[in-house]
């Protein structure tokens, strides 16, 4: 994986992308500038609270957004800019070079065709396959992501597969064309632990076998410690903290990433500290440092300036006073 | 409050609980009579000031079972004592009388709380329908500061407030009648990590200062550790293991409580790469038509011809607490060290 991070354009790189909605209220600033670059086979988590713009980001990138949305900067996969783009080049990448699975797989799906047709459709999008083909390849899909009997499960309708069944259906489909990046948005958040434990899995062997690149948009940080290589954790529509996943476990750069830390529940913990206040509405969020409001170590230059991304020890942060905290933290 | 001497006597005691619904199921294209067998025998108890916490994947009838000791639903059969008292088969009058005692708190804050009725309206409604004497508005100040809202807010509508909030208004209204006992059905799952903390917190202030008992129902099984004495796991209606909580982690016997922990991702990549997992082959069978004999044999990896012919019984089975397991063994699956050493073993 790391190997290949060199190569200058990663399968799929985010530029300065930006995500506003015109609202009845005004402009929504959802996604505020953001920069992004995975690299082929590699697992990338992202990591936000709901309304940090971490789902918009990917939904602007695929072209899924309401026609309210305004979107800027640019969203490459494997080189062909996307932002702006017309239907025709957008048809010919989604679902081909790049694909996505979503928190609820029944309201994807379409409940009035058999599964296996659908997966077909998929294929056939995409590749000049005959019908009879792409029926063995849908039916091989099925098994690939582990759902039993897959030649009659192909005969069926979404309605007949259980959560996790259809959740493996989502991404058969989103693997049937083999593509470079799969952006998996909260894709076990509405799935009992046990069958989550299965998708991940599922998930981390088409990685591993098919070399797919992995995009994890989650708020659970324990599904981010297993099967992340790298983090981008966002809030407010910015990354505020971008490292490898055992550090920002081990020493979290960001006062927002450390807050998140000490707000989950973990063994030996006796008394959680939470992050006081809530995050900010996005239809006018705060001047310089989104998080200042709720961040205890805020001060005037927090105020005035937008910190940008910087290194610190092995991760970039987005925290102008990151420096003396980091030195504290040491001591 | 705090005057209670440490009794013997349990302030919750379920025995034998059971709540089959009947439902009209699809057989081809007729309806047939059949019933979800959503509750089945579960028996506890919960102390004063105790939490016990009850965790299962969805369709373990943890929600039913929590709702049936209020008498929300009715229970199909089994015993439930408060205080000594038998609540089934109790009149309206006295049951009325016995929930300013027993409370809830339900997960999805906005759901519970009528967007109409102002906040103040919404913790004093308890106070009215029980006829209790004094200021209403005096006790919803007090209740409001004692949840971390300000006295004010009493003036405001849910629509006003964030989601950590409206929790936080849930739980005023679950204190308004001062009860000793409060089912917590999934508080905070609908709340982001951030914001559950702050509730968390709340919760374990309020037991101490009020020294409330809590059943706490969720699937998150880090938060139900956390707040949590003991640990009930159920599945498909019934309690498969029940201990301290400590136990329950780190000495877990009955082979789901093994893949239910192992299941759960811990925060802590260096653990995750080396931890040993028990994936679970398929789904929960439906409780319209458990099998027979045990119910986790079907997915279960020890699963012998005994487990499809006779019902475990929850009891010790020299493990130091109860689990349902003719095939109990203690395999540790969240501990460091073992998964260490089974690394380099």
């Amino acid at each position: 994986m790391t190997e290949s991070a060199s190569v200058t354009d990663g399968v799929l790189s985010l530029r300065n992308l930006k995500v506003s909605f015109r609202t009845p209220n005004g402009l929504v600033q959802a996604v505020r500038g953001i920069d992004l670059d995975v690299a082929p086979g590699e697992a990338v988590g992202i990591v936000g609270e709901s309304g940090s713009g971490k789902s918009v980001s990917f939904l602007a990138t695929l072209g899924l957004l309401p026609r309210n949305a305004q979107i800027s900067g640019s969203a490459k996969v494997v080189g062909t800019e996307l932002v702006g783009a017309s239907r025709r080049t957008l048809n010919g990448i989604r679902g081909n070079k790049i694909a996505m699975i979503f928190q609820d797989p029944l309201s994807a799906l379409n409940p009035v065709h058999r599964v296996g047709d659908q997966i077909i459709e998929m294929i056939q999008a995409h590749q000049s396959l005959t019908k009879l083909a792409a029926a063995a390849r849908a039916v091989e899909l099925l098994d690939i992501v582990g759902i039993p009997q897959p030649d009659q499960r192909a005969r069926q309708y979404p309605h007949e597969f259980s959560g996790g069944m259809r959740q493996r259906v989502m991404i058969a489909m989103a693997i049937a064309n083999d593509p470079d990046v799969l952006i998996a948005d909260e894709p076990t958040t509405a799935l009992d632990v046990t069958v989550q434990a299965q998708i991940l899995e599922v998930l981390d062997r088409i990685r591993r076998e098919m070399q797919t690149a992995i995009v994890m948009i989650t708020h659970d940080l324990g599904v981010i410690a297993r099967v992340a290589d790298r983090v981008q954790v966002m809030y407010a529509g910015r990354v505020v903290e971008r490292t490898g996943v055992t550090s920002l476990f081990a020493h979290p750069t960001h006062p927002y990433t450390e807050g998140l830390l000490h707000s989950i529940p973990r063994h030996g913990l006796d008394r959680l500290v939470p992050i006081p206040g809530s995050p900010p509405n996005m239809l006018r969020p705060p001047s310089g440092c989104a998080f200042r409001p709720r961040c205890s170590h805020a001060d005037e230059r927090c105020e005035r300036d937008v910190p940008e991304l910087k290194p610190m020890g092995d991760a970039m942060t987005a925290c102008v006073r990151v420096n003396e905290l980091y030195v504290a933290s040491k001591q | 409050m705090s005057t209670n001497t440490v009794s013997t006597e349990p302030l919750i005691e379920v025995t034998g609980l059971t709540k089959h619904f009947p439902v009209r199921a699809a057989k081809g294209l007729r309806s047939i009579r059949s019933t979800v067998q959503a509750v089945n025998d579960v028996s506890f108890e919960i102390g004063r000031g105790e939490t016990l916490g009850l965790v299962g994947e969805s369709g373990s009838g943890k929600t039913t079972a929590g709702r049936c000791i209020l008498r929300l639903i009715e229970p199909s059969d089994g015993s439930i004592r408060f205080e000594g008292r038998e609540m089934v088969g109790m009149s309206r009058s006295e049951l009325r009388q016995l929930r300013r005692e027993i409370q809830i708190v339900f997960q999805d804050p906005q759901a519970s709380l009528d967007p109409r009725l102002t906040v103040g309206s919404a913790i004093s409604e308890p106070l009215r329908i029980q006829k209790v004497a004094g200021n209403h508005d005096d006790r919803v100040a007090e209740l409001l500061s004692l949840v971390g809202l300000a006295p004010d807010h009493a003036q405001r509508f849910p629509h006003e407030f964030s989601g950590g909030q409206r929790q936080r208004i849930g739980i005023a209204r679950a204190l308004a009648l001062n009860p000793a006992f409060i089912v917590l059905d999934e508080p905070v799952s609908a709340l982001d990590v951030s914001i559950q903390a702050g509730v968390i917190n709340l919760l374990q202030d309020l037991q101490n200062e009020l020294s409330l008992s809590f059943l706490f129902i969720a699937h998150d099984l880090s938060v139900v550790r956390h707040l949590s004495k003991r640990i009930a796991v159920m599945y498909l209606g019934r309690i498969m293991e029940v201990g301290p909580a400590e136990e329950i982690y780190t000495k877990a016997a009955h082979p789901y409580t093994q893949a239910l922990l192992s299941a759960v991702p811990e925060p802590d990549p260096e653990f995750e790469k080396i931890r040993r997992r028990i994936v679970l082959e398929g789904e929960v069978p439906s409780p319209i038509n458990p099998p027979s004999g045990c119910p986790f044999r079907t997915r279960c990896p020890k699963a012998e011809s005994l487990c499809a012919e006779q019902l475990p019984e929850l009891k010790d089975r020299g493990q130091g607490h109860p689990v349902a397991c003719h095939f109990p063994d203690v395999v540790p699956v969240t501990i460091w060290q073992e998964a260490k050493f089974e690394r380099s073993g």
